[in-house]
C-alpha cells in the first residue's frame, strides 16, 4: 500500500478544526500566488487616463478596451510577437529532436564510447563557461542579431538529457528485442517503439522548453540588436522596468509614453497564452518532473 | 593527434567491455561472443550513432568550445587580434579582481542573498507540501497545486514588472494603500534595505509551489502502514507528521539542503539584473552582473570572463564537494 491510499484511509474521519485552519492556511498561500494577476488583470481594463491619479482600489473605476487595442495595434507588439511565436514553435521542436535522439544514445549503455559521452554530459553540469565565451562564440559563428542565436545555442542541456535518459531506461528491453528480431534496426526501434511510449516526457519537455523559449529575456538582449527583432519579454522590459517616464522607442514604434494600463495589458497579454495551455499540460508535467526526482 | 588519444581512450574500455558482456545481458545489443575489434562495434552501431552524433555535435561546440574562451582570462582580450592573438598577463585580471573592494561586497551580497533564501525559502515547500498532503478532498488538492505551479512559469521580466506595479513609489499599488492611510510612500525598490528581501520574497513566491512537487512525491512512497500502526498507538495528526512523514522524508530533504548549499555561488543572474538600478547596486552587485556589465557593457571582455571563471570553478568546488557530502549520508547524488 502506498500513500495514494492514504486517502481512501481517511475518508471516513470527520473534519477537524485542524483540517478547517488547513484549508484556510492553503486558500491564503494560492490567493498570495494569484493575486498579483487579478490586480493587474483588473486594472488593465482601467481607461488609461483615470488609473494614474486613482486612489486605492480594486476594480476599474472606468471600464474601457482602450489599453489592449493599442497595445494590439502597436508595430511593437506584433514584431515581438512574432519573433517569440517563432523561436518558441521551431525552438521547442528542435529541443524535443535533439534531447530525444542524444538521450537513445546515452540510455545505450552497450555503445562504444557511451560513458565518454556520459562524463561529457554530467561534466557540462556543473562547470560552464559563463555568458562571456558563449557571447563570443555566438558572435564568431556569426548568429548575432539573428532569432536564431536564441535557438541554436540552447539546443539541449545536461538536466534534461539526463531526465529523459532515466526515463527511456525505464522501457522494457523485451520490446525492443523484439522489433529487433523483426528486423528493426535501432532507427525504426526509435521512432516505433520509444517514442509512443514517451508521450508523457514529450508533453513535459515539450513544456519546459516551450515555456523557456517564451521567456527567453536575456539572450535576446544581449544578442539581438535590431529592435524590431525584441522578443516579447524584451519589449516589456523596456515597457515597464526601464524608468517609464522615458517611453519606449523600440520594436518599429515611434517613442510613445505608455500608460501604466497599457504596461499592464501588456503583461496580460504576454502570460495569456502560458495561462491557455496550463491547464492541459499541468498532469504531464508533475510526471515528468517526479520522473526525474525519484531517479535523484 | 586528438583522435588517436580518443581512439586509446575507447579501445581500452572496449577490453573490459567484452568481459562484462559475457556476464551481463541487457541495454542494447544481444551478448557477443566473438571479441570484436573497435571498428566493426561502430559499425554495429552505426544507426545509433547516426541518431546521438547530432546532440553530441551540439555539445562539443556549444558547452566545450566556449572553454576555449576562458583563456581569456590570462590574456588581455585584443578585439581585432582574437583570441589566440591577445597577450598574456597571466593571473593580473585576477589579482585585479582580489584586490578590488568591490570583490568582498560582491561576495557579501551573494552570501546573504543564499543565506536568507535558505533560511526563509528553504523551509516553505516542505510545510506546504505537509499540508496539501492533510488535505482529504482530492479536487481541493489538485486546484490548490494548479495555482501554486503557476508562478513557476513565468519570466523574471513578468515577475519584476508584477513587483513595479505592486511596490512602486508613484503608481504601486501598496504605496496607493499607504496613502489612501495617510502614510508616506515608500519607495521600496530604490531603498538598499529592502532589496535583499524583495529578491527573496519574489524567488519563495514564484518556486514555492514548484518545490512542493519532490516532496509530494516523497510523501507519496511511504508506507501507510506506519500510519496505520501509529493510529492504533494513538498518535494525533500532529504526531503522525512528527513522527513519521518528517522522518521518512529526511534523507530528500538532507539531500537537498547539501544541493542548495553546493549552489552557493549562484544567484538569480537575470532576476538581480532586472531587479537593479544604480541606487542599490551596493547591495545588489553579484559576480554574475558584473563580469555582464564590465564584458558586454563596458568591453572588459577580458575581466568578465575572469571573474565569470572565478565564479564557476569556486561554484564548481561547492557542488562537488556538497554531491559527495550527499552521497556519503547514504543516498546517491545526482550522478
Amino acid at each position: 500500500m502506498k500513500g495514494g491510499d492514504l486517502l481512501s484511509f481517511y475518508k471516513a474521519r470527520h473534519l477537524t478544526i485542524g483540517d478547517y485552519i488547513n484549508y484556510t492556511l492553503l486558500i491564503i498561500v494560492s490567493l498570495i500566488c494569484i493575486f498579483p494577476f487579478i490586480y493587474v488583470f483588473s486594472m488593465s481594463f482601467t481607461a488609461p487616463e483615470v488609473y494614474v491619479p486613482l486612489k486605492f482600489s480594486l476594480l476599474p473605476a472606468k471600464w474601457s478596451l482602450e489599453s489592449y487595442k493599442f497595445i494590439l495595434s502597436s508595430n511593437s507588439f506584433i514584431n515581438s510577437l512574432n519573433s517569440t511565436l517563432f523561436i518558441t514553435v521551431v525552438g521547442t521542436c528542435l529541443n524535443l529532436v535533439f534531447t530525444f535522439t542524444a538521450a537513445y544514445g546515452l540510455s545505450k549503455k552497450a555503445m562504444p564510447g557511451h560513458s565518454l559521452f556520459m562524463k561529457a554530459v554530467v561534466f557540462t553540469l556543473v562547470f560552464n563557461a559563463g555568458i562571456l565565451p558563449a557571447y563570443i562564440l555566438v558572435k564568431n559563428v556569426g548568429l548575432l542579431n539573428s532569432l536564431w542565436s536564441l535557438i541554436i545555442p540552447g539546443l539541449t542541456n545536461a538536466w534534461s538529457l539526463i531526465v529523459v535518459k532515466s526515463f527511456m531506461e525505464s522501457i522494457p528491453p523485451e520490446l525492443e528485442e523484439s522489433a529487433r528480431i523483426d528486423g528493426c534496426n535501432e532507427i525504426g526501434v526509435f521512432f516505433r517503439i520509444i517514442i509512443p511510449l514517451s508521450k508523457a516526457s514529450l508533453a513535459a519537455f515539450a513544456l519546459f522548453f516551450a515555456v523557456g523559449h517564451w521567456n527567453t529575456y536575456f539572450n535576446a538582449m544581449i544578442y539581438l540588436t535590431d529592435t524590431k527583432k525584441w522578443t516579447l519579454q524584451v519589449l516589456i522590459k523596456s515597457m515597464i522596468i526601464d524608468s517609464g517616464s522615458v517611453g519606449f522607442g523600440g520594436g518599429g514604434d515611434e517613442t510613445i509614453l505608455p500608460q501604466e494600463t497599457i504596461k499592464m495589458a501588456a503583461i496580460i497579454l504576454s502570460i495569456l497564452p502560458i495561462l491557455v495551455v496550463y491547464p492541459f499540460v499541468q498532469k504531464y508535467f508533475a510526471q515528468g518532473v517526479m520522473i526525474g526526482a525519484i531517479k535523484g | 593527434m586528438l583522435i588517436y588519444v580518443l581512439a586509446y581512450k575507447l579501445f581500452r574500455k572496449e577490453v573490459f567491455k567484452i568481459a562484462e558482456l559475457n556476464q551481463i545481458n541487457r541495454q542494447g545489443e544481444p551478448m557477443i561472443k566473438k571479441k570484436s575489434s573497435l571498428n566493426s562495434r561502430i559499425y554495429q552501431y552505426r544507426y545509433l550513432y547516426l541518431l546521438t552524433i547530432p546532440g553530441l555535435i551540439y555539445i562539443l561546440i556549444f558547452k566545450f568550445v566556449p572553454m576555449w574562451g576562458l583563456l581569456l582570462a590570462f590574456k588581455e582580450y585584443n578585439f581585432y587580434t582574437g583570441i589566440l592573438g591577445s597577450k598574456w598577463v597571466g593571473l593580473k585580471h585576477f589579482t585585479d579582481l582580489f584586490a578590488d573592494p568591490f570583490f568582498l561586497i560582491m561576495l557579501r551580497n551573494t552570501i546573504v542573498i543564499n543565506m536568507l533564501s535558505l533560511i526563509l525559502f528553504f523551509p516553505l515547500p516542505i510545510i506546504i507540501s505537509l499540508m496539501l498532503n492533510e488535505v482529504r478532498r482530492a479536487p481541493f488538492k489538485r486546484i490548490m497545486q494548479s495555482i501554486i505551479y503557476l508562478p513557476h512559469f513565468l519570466s523574471w521580466v513578468v515577475i519584476v514588472s508584477l513587483t513595479f506595479f505592486m511596490l512602486s513609489s508613484n503608481v504601486g499599488l501598496v504605496n496607493k494603500l499607504l496613502v489612501t492611510m495617510n502614510f508616506q510612500p515608500v519607495s521600496f525598490l530604490t531603498e538598499k534595505k529592502f532589496f535583499w528581501l524583495l529578491i527573496v520574497f519574489q524567488n519563495i513566491w514564484k518556486e514555492t509551489g514548484w518545490g512542493t512537487i519532490l516532496f509530494l512525491a516523497a510523501i507519496a512512497g511511504i508506507d501507510v502502514q506506519l500510519y496505520e500502526a501509529a493510529v492504533m498507538d494513538g498518535a494525533s495528526r500532529m504526531k503522525q507528521i512528527w513522527h513519521i512523514t518528517l522522518p521518512s522524508i529526511r534523507p530528500t530533504i538532507v539531500i537537498l539542503l547539501i544541493l542548495r548549499l553546493g549552489a552557493i555561488f549562484d544567484v538569480g543572474f537575470e532576476q538581480v539584473l532586472l531587479m537593479a538600478n544604480p541606487l542599490v547596486r551596493d547591495v545588489a552587485e553579484v559576480f554574475d552582473t558584473y563580469a555582464f556589465t564590465q564584458g558586454i557593457q563596458n568591453g572588459q571582455m577580458s575581466l568578465g570572463i575572469a571573474v565569470g571563471f572565478f565564479k564557476s570553478l569556486v561554484g564548481l568546488t561547492f557542488v562537488l564537494s556538497a554531491n559527495y557530502l550527499a552521497k556519503k549520508i547514504g543516498d546517491e547524488g545526482i550522478y
